[in-house]
């Protein structure tokens, strides 16, 4: 495996001695779009926060590029789910944007042009430069969506952690937030989005990571959600709503 | 114009203008953090257990010498703040609920001992205040904490914004969380405390939100309602120390009469999020899709409206 990878290591995290995931073990390459998948409770926001550095490990060590990563960096961008946020808050599109810029910035220093280029940038990427003097509550789901990406963007990170993008989305919103996550792909980021939809997966993503409290399977869409995986992941049923017109 | 400066010819009457421009400044600048992250309650719960911290103050410096007022409260204030957060944490109990426990304990504990005092003080003048009684001590004091956690704030203008706004994104980037609340813990209870002698333990919390409740319902920037609050705490309690001059009622209500008055014409006519505003713009809208709904079907058929 190259060196732009993102690789997890024995991986544990408990929540008040209740283990959540055990011993994950997985690496993925840069340049890909990596649905994480499992029943509620599986455990699939803990992963994510723990990349992000959000929760603290009791095993396990992450490494990016090679190199450990220890809690926060600037090159992992965390994605909370929309309901986290205060929408009412008061700011704009662009100033949440701006947001993104804060850490490279630190209190002292003042804000740049090139910061201001980073920002125009990231709302030119995401289609947001008409909304950017709107009040964030004045925003479509798929658009606030956009907003966080736009923020990851201009924070400049290269791995992109999702959690539940696509939940409550309509067609037209899920198509183009489907695409602009395919174009940061292709520029070589990794793109890694919990996930729970499983008709969809196959169009949105490349790989997948199957886990229920430890890893089932990882690996490239097509031979991964296989109807065994399934099973073991979600349990021995699998809704036949759902299941069918998967690979198998 | 004799009637608009005449009040401030008095002495006390400069103070307390000295003291509505200081802590109604400080108050509405604080109070944005506090309508933000929702700590009015925990604000509240604060400004009452500030009592006990008073009277142990009084006890032991038999006076009312406002440095030992100070650090009595500060204390308490403190021991309640910090110890409703070990309680929620520890326990199943929740920090709403711990809070009111140790504030409502905190506070009869002071009522019960300001009764063993034989200063002359009465329990009326720290619930409500009193503007005009305020000292060059009690100015001194507003304007030391007013230097450090002013500057403060607005160094930290920037993490504050990510806590306030995104919790999970601030602490994934590294910002200190824990150390910033217990920062904002802090600046309000030093801000709280120099405030008391002006309106009172009750009246406190009005100073606190409503600046920063108004410019809420009026703007879209975070630093405007940080700044925008502070000014319109120098504002209105102004007017109110003024109006309360004139018509011969207690000082600290009428400042958060003035204050509540300004909030409800905001919330009547703020052009974005006014009632007033919302309500016109919504018939705006029916009228306005109604009469192209009318256009796009002129030439079909009439609109079904006739009954």
């Amino acid at each position: 495996m190259s060196n732009h990878s993102l690789k997890v290591e024995d991986l544990t995290v408990s929540y008040r001695r209740i283990p959540a995931l055990h011993h994950l073990n997985f690496s993925v390459s840069c340049g890909q779009c990596v649905a994480v998948l499992g029943p509620n409770g599986a455990g699939k926001s803990t992963l994510l926060k723990s990349i992000a550095g959000l929760v603290k490990l009791e095993s396990g060590v992450v490494y990016f590029h090679g190199k450990t990563v220890n809690g926060a960096t600037k090159e992992f961008a965390y994605l909370p789910q929309r309901e986290m946020v205060d929408w009412d808050f008061p700011t704009t599109v662009r100033g949440v944007v701006e947001m993104g810029r804060y850490l490279r910035l630190r209190w002292w220093r003042p804000y740049s042009q090139e910061d201001d280029r980073a920002v125009t940038n990231a709302l030119e990427a995401m289609q947001l430069t008409p909304l950017q003097d709107r009040q964030i509550s004045a925003l479509s789901g798929g658009q606030q969506q956009r907003v966080f990406l736009a923020r990851a963007i201009a924070q400049e990170a290269h791995v992109f952690l999702l959690d539940e993008p696509f939940t409550g989305l309509d067609q037209p919103s899920q198509e183009s937030l489907k695409r602009l996550l395919k174009d940061l792909r292709n520029q070589g980021k990794l793109i890694l989005v919990s996930h729970h939809d499983l008709s969809t997966v196959e169009e949105l993503f490349d790989q997948v990571l199957m886990i229920n409290g430890e890893l089932i399977a990882a690996g490239p869409v097509k031979d991964t959600l296989t109807r065994e995986n399934l099973e073991k992941t979600y349990g021995m049923h699998v809704f036949s709503g759902v299941s069918h017109g998967l690979a198998i | 114009m004799d009637w608009l400066f005449e009040p401030f010819q008095h002495t006390f009457m400069q103070r307390a203008l000295a003291a509505c421009v200081l802590i109604g400044f400080l108050n509405g600048f604080l109070g944005a953090f506090v309508v933000l992250r929702r700590m009015a309650l925990m604000a509240d719960s604060l400004s009452h257990s500030l009592l006990p911290g008073l009277a142990v103050g009084v006890l032991l410096f038999k006076s009312l010498a406002p440095a030992g007022l100070f650090v009595g409260a500060l204390t308490a204030a403190l021991m309640v703040a910090l110890g409703a957060q070990l309680l929620s944490k520890s326990s199943r109990v929740k920090e709403d609920t711990a809070l009111g426990i140790l504030y409502t304990v905190s506070f009869s504990a002071g009522v019960i001992l300001l009764s063993f005092v034989k200063v002359r003080v009465s329990l009326m003048h720290y619930l409500f205040g009193n503007i005009l009684g305020v000292s060059n001590q009690d100015l001194w004091m507003a304007f030391a904490v007013a230097l450090v956690v002013l500057p403060l704030l607005v160094a930290f203008e920037r993490p504050l914004q990510l806590l306030l706004f995104d919790p999970a994104v601030a602490r994934s980037q590294g910002i200190a969380t824990g150390v910033l609340n217990i920062f904002l813990v802090v600046s309000l209870v030093l801000v709280m405390v120099c405030s008391l002698q002006a309106v009172g333990v009750i009246l406190l919390l009005g100073l606190l939100v409503s600046p920063a409740a108004t410019m809420y319902l009026l703007c879209d920037s975070f630093p405007l309602m940080l700044w925008g609050g502070g000014v319109l705490g120098v504002l209105g309690s102004t007017i109110g120390l003024w109006m309360s001059y004139w018509l011969q009622v207690p000082s600290g209500a009428c400042i958060v009469m003035v204050l509540g008055a300004l909030f409800c014409i905001a919330l009547l006519f703020s052009p974005r999020y006014g009632l007033v505003f919302r309500w016109f713009k919504s018939r705006h809208f029916h009228h306005e899709s109604l009469a192209r709904w009318k256009k796009d079907h002129a030439d079909n058929t009439e609109p079904e409206h006739k009954h």
